[in-house]
């Protein structure tokens, strides 16, 4: 049975860090272009949701069996981060939900271990990735998410079929981070290109062998990996230079980290012709390489959000925003009483409103958000869009990042509700504006993250 | 079925009020005996001849106890209720009724707040526990969305209505300025106002009512019986309440112009009264002004003028203390802050002032001359979910 790809998306969260900001203020590091920045009302949790909805939205039809979720950043440890995003894409009970965490190799990992387990897998893959102030880290990194489904041909229509691949694996010190520490620390950096690079050359070596291919079939490449050095030497080895998938992405972007794999597979699929024969590379602790032959259902998939449409998008955040946002720049708190955490049982009894923003319909079938006691219908209303009816600025309540801009929106499709508006300057906010929803964490108690949704401007 | 009030079957003969502040060195229990005395004393009763006890309080503590020790009161029923910033209100309207019942012959409704020992500015609600998913804006932007709903339904310049906006609130400082109960006691000009800088939607702090502690408290007995304790009695005329169920947040009909609860209510006191010309017929009005755009909206949910024309009658300074119906003579909520539980009984107050002509010269209404009404309006919520009282009261009694 062919196995491969079924749908695929990535995300980018709406801020970006010009890296020519940074050294005025830290003194040093910074350098040309952006990389991306999460949202203060963001987590790996969340970006990794608005990844899924995009990648299973493209996989019409596929109903996952698992779900994995990687990232080096999770929000949580202990509780899996997994089932809040099985919650939010509403997943049946009877579909797993499990985090591979911790490190940038676990993204491709479970990638992997969906490409050779069996049944519809859905991989989320999602990073928030950080450095101290002025460090090359800091500049070179990007926050994002990207989820793939992975499928059998029986399952659905394939992007992409699997047609091979390679892996090796090695113990050694080239980076790593202390759990709970900002930064990462680094061996110097000519030590992991001579690991690297030779891992890189036998994984490639052993998937075009187990393809039955040569390397000049194929036809282009994305490499994945925190050590750049060791990207571009092994591009150049393998004859591709700097025409590999993602080389323009460091500009703009930055490297997604446990999310990087899938973020660059899902570039290159965006633009593939059918018939390309694609190779996902990745270094990390090792070297692991995917092959794949992209199929004539390439040519009537048309992507909600691309990569390249979404790197050019965007709108700027200032340095000081950014390290206040991460915590990096202790700032003083609002004078206002901090938030109450969320009830655990009454978040219980909400799941389906809280995670899946499903609403109600009574016996008139007018819409009611939240959901109203005795309507007997559910109405899932998460990706319906809708229209501002009226707006406000609140310079006065608690935020994490004032002010508060809220709306009362009007759904398409029936049902009103006044929510937050994210990603948004006040300049650009208007009556009569239409926005869509997007998952987000309202704030942090004890602990707890608050995870509901937000309105955004379309 | 029927909503039938109890006109002119009960009287208050009775009234004290603290001066609203932020008392730093006054507790609750202080705020609830300096009250109370007064309305002991302006009834010509001791707490003993008083046979039941609504304490209204939002958020002051649990239960007819929070009353009762400070006043040490003997085997006496004391109820605490709360309805949101209509408490005091409330508190109120359970004495009267208890009173028309014939349970009790004498009765005290008392109104508190402590609010300024949280460390917080502004009011502050209890967390209850909850999934997460509520608004958690606050009154002031809530508020703030009926000004450019209001401005675009009527086609009001945004620049005319914050003058509007900025005239409301100059005109409750003007009245509060002659005030010795107020907190704040300052004029303010509209220039003045309209400089300052916006915190919530188009709204500047000048356009939110202040935050204070504070108590007041009324003694009603029936109305056969008023005269034992007072020459001057006032009558009252109607209590009405509506609770509203929240439909305004979730209907998109809902446009931010009015408060439909309010409306039904003042609808229902106004029926219980027999007034069929409010704008006429009652000779003053204090409205729950917690935000400039709310006393706006209330002129016209309330009937004192034709729906879009507020604007210009503000203008026109139809509600000025030397008005055609002198809105808020007391200074309001803008001048007094928002002891929660306090502010329904701090509007009769102001009532009970001005009817039996016992304001002070520079402040005292000459509508009293040939009007005796007296309107009473306390809200708690916000625009599309609001708990809405409006009480008449008069000083001539019927039949």
């Amino acid at each position: 049975m062919t196995r491969g790809i079924a749908g695929a998306a990535a995300y980018l969260p709406h801020r970006r860090l010009d890296r020519a900001t940074i050294a005025a203020i830290a003194g040093g590091g910074g350098g040309k272009g952006t990389r991306t920045v999460a949202g203060y009302d963001e987590d790996t949790t969340t970006m990794g949701v608005e990844a899924a909805r995009d990648a299973l939205r493209s996989a019409r039809g596929v109903v996952p069996d698992l779900l994995w979720f990687s990232t080096v950043n999770p929000a949580y440890a202990d509780k899996t981060n997994a089932t809040a995003i099985h919650a939010a894409l509403r997943l049946g009970r009877e579909v797993g939900a499990f985090d591979a965490n911790g490190s940038v190799r676990s993204g491709v990992g479970a990638l992997l271990a969906a490409m050779t387990g069996q049944g519809t897998h859905l991989v989320v893959s999602a990073d928030l990735r950080s450095g101290l102030a002025g460090g090359p880290d800091e500049a070179a990194f990007g926050d994002g998410a990207a989820a793939l489904v992975v499928a059998d041909a029986d399952d659905g229509p394939l992007l992409a079929d699997a047609i091979g691949g390679g892996r090796a694996t090695e113990e050694f010190l080239d980076r790593w981070r202390t759990p709970g520490e900002a930064r990462s620390r680094v061996w110097e950096e000519r030590f992991g290109e001579t690991r690297y690079v030779p891992l890189g050359l036998a994984a490639w070596s052993e998937a075009l062998t187990s393809a039955g291919l040569v390397a000049e079939q194929v036809d282009r490449i994305a490499i994945a990996g925190p050590h750049g050095r060791a990207v571009a030497a092994l591009a150049k080895q393998l004859g591709f230079g700097d025409r590999h998938v993602g080389a323009d992405l460091a500009g703009s972007v930055g490297n997604l980290g446990a999310a990087q794999p899938a973020a660059l597979l899902t570039a290159a699929l965006e633009s593939a012709p059918p018939g390309q024969v694609l190779a996902l590379v990745v270094l990390a602790d090792g070297a692991d390489v995917v092959l794949l032959r992209v199929t004539d259902a390439i040519t009537a998939w048309a992507p909600r959000r691309t990569v390249a449409a979404q790197a050019a998008a965007g709108a700027p955040i200032d340095y000081g925003t950014y390290l206040r946002w991460r915590g990096l720049l202790p700032v003083e708190p609002p004078r206002r009483p901090e938030p109450a955490r969320p009830s655990a049982s009454a978040s219980g009894r909400s799941t389906e409103w809280k995670f899946g923003f499903v609403g109600s319909a009574g016996e008139d079938g007018e819409v009611h958000l939240p959901p109203q006691p005795g309507d007997g219908v559910d109405v899932p209303m998460a990706d319906a869009a809708g229209t501002i009816a009226t707006f406000t600025v609140d310079r006065l309540a608690y935020s994490p990042s004032p002010p508060v801009v809220f709306a009362v929106v009007d759904f398409d499709g029936g049902g009103r509700l006044p929510v937050e508006l994210t990603d948004v300057d006040i300049a650009n906010v208007a009556i009569g504006a239409r926005v869509e929803l997007t998952f987000r964490k309202l704030f942090t108690a004890d602990g707890i993250h608050n995870y509901f949704w937000k309105a955004r401007l379309l | 079925m029927g909503s039938h009030g109890i006109k002119d079957r009960v009287a208050i003969v009775g009234m004290g009020c603290t001066r609203f502040a932020e008392h730093w060195d006054k507790g609750l229990d202080d705020l609830l005996v300096d009250a109370t005395e007064e309305a002991f004393g302006s009834a010509g009763v001791t707490k003993d001849d008083v046979d039941a006890y609504w304490l209204g309080t939002a958020q002051g503590g649990m239960s007819g106890m929070v009353l009762a020790k400070p006043l040490q009161l003997e085997g006496k029923p004391v109820t605490r209720v709360e309805n949101m910033c209509a408490t005091g209100s409330e508190a109120l309207r359970q004495a009267a009724y208890a009173v028309a019942s014939g349970a009790y012959d004498l009765a005290m409704a008392v109104g508190v707040e402590k609010v300024k020992d949280s460390g917080y500015q502004g009011l502050n609600a209890f967390p209850v526990p909850s999934d997460g998913t509520q608004r958690t804006l606050t009154a002031a932007a809530m508020f703030s969305m009926v000004a450019p709903a209001y401005a675009a339904r009527y086609g009001v310049p945004m620049d005319e209505l914050k003058a509007v906006l900025a005239r409301i609130a100059s005109k409750n400082h003007f009245n509060g300025a002659r005030n010795p109960r107020a907190q704040f006691r300052r004029e303010m000009s509209v220039e003045q106002i309209l400089a300052m800088p916006e915190v919530a939607g188009c709204l500047s702090v000048f356009d939110c009512a202040g935050v204070a502690d504070g108590a007041a408290a009324a003694v009603v007995c029936r109305a056969e019986d008023a005269h034992r304790y007072t020459d001057s009695p006032l009558y009252v005329k109607a209590l009405s309440f509506v609770a509203g169920n929240g439909s305004g947040l979730t209907d998109p009909a809902y446009d931010y112009t009015t408060f439909p609860e309010i409306v039904a209510c003042a609808q229902d006191a106004y029926a219980q009264a027999g007034i069929t010309d409010p704008r006429a017929e009652l000779a003053m009005a204090e409205v729950h002004d917690c935000f400039t755009p709310t006393e706006l909206v209330l002129m016209e949910d309330l009937g004192f003028c034709e729906r879009g024309t507020a604007w210009k009658e503000i203008q026109a300074g139809a509600f000025d203390l030397a008005g055609d119906l002198p809105v808020n003579p007391d200074g309001g909520l803008k001048s007094f802050g928002h002891p929660v539980g306090a502010s329904g009984l701090r509007m009769m107050f102001e009532a009970w002032l001005q009817l039996r002509r016992e304001a002070p010269a520079e402040r005292q209404i000459t509508t009293v001359a040939d009007r005796h009404l007296a309107l009473t309006h306390n809200l708690g919520g916000y625009p599309g979910e609001m708990v809405s009282f409006v009480s008449i009261l008069g000083t001539e009694r019927q039949g």
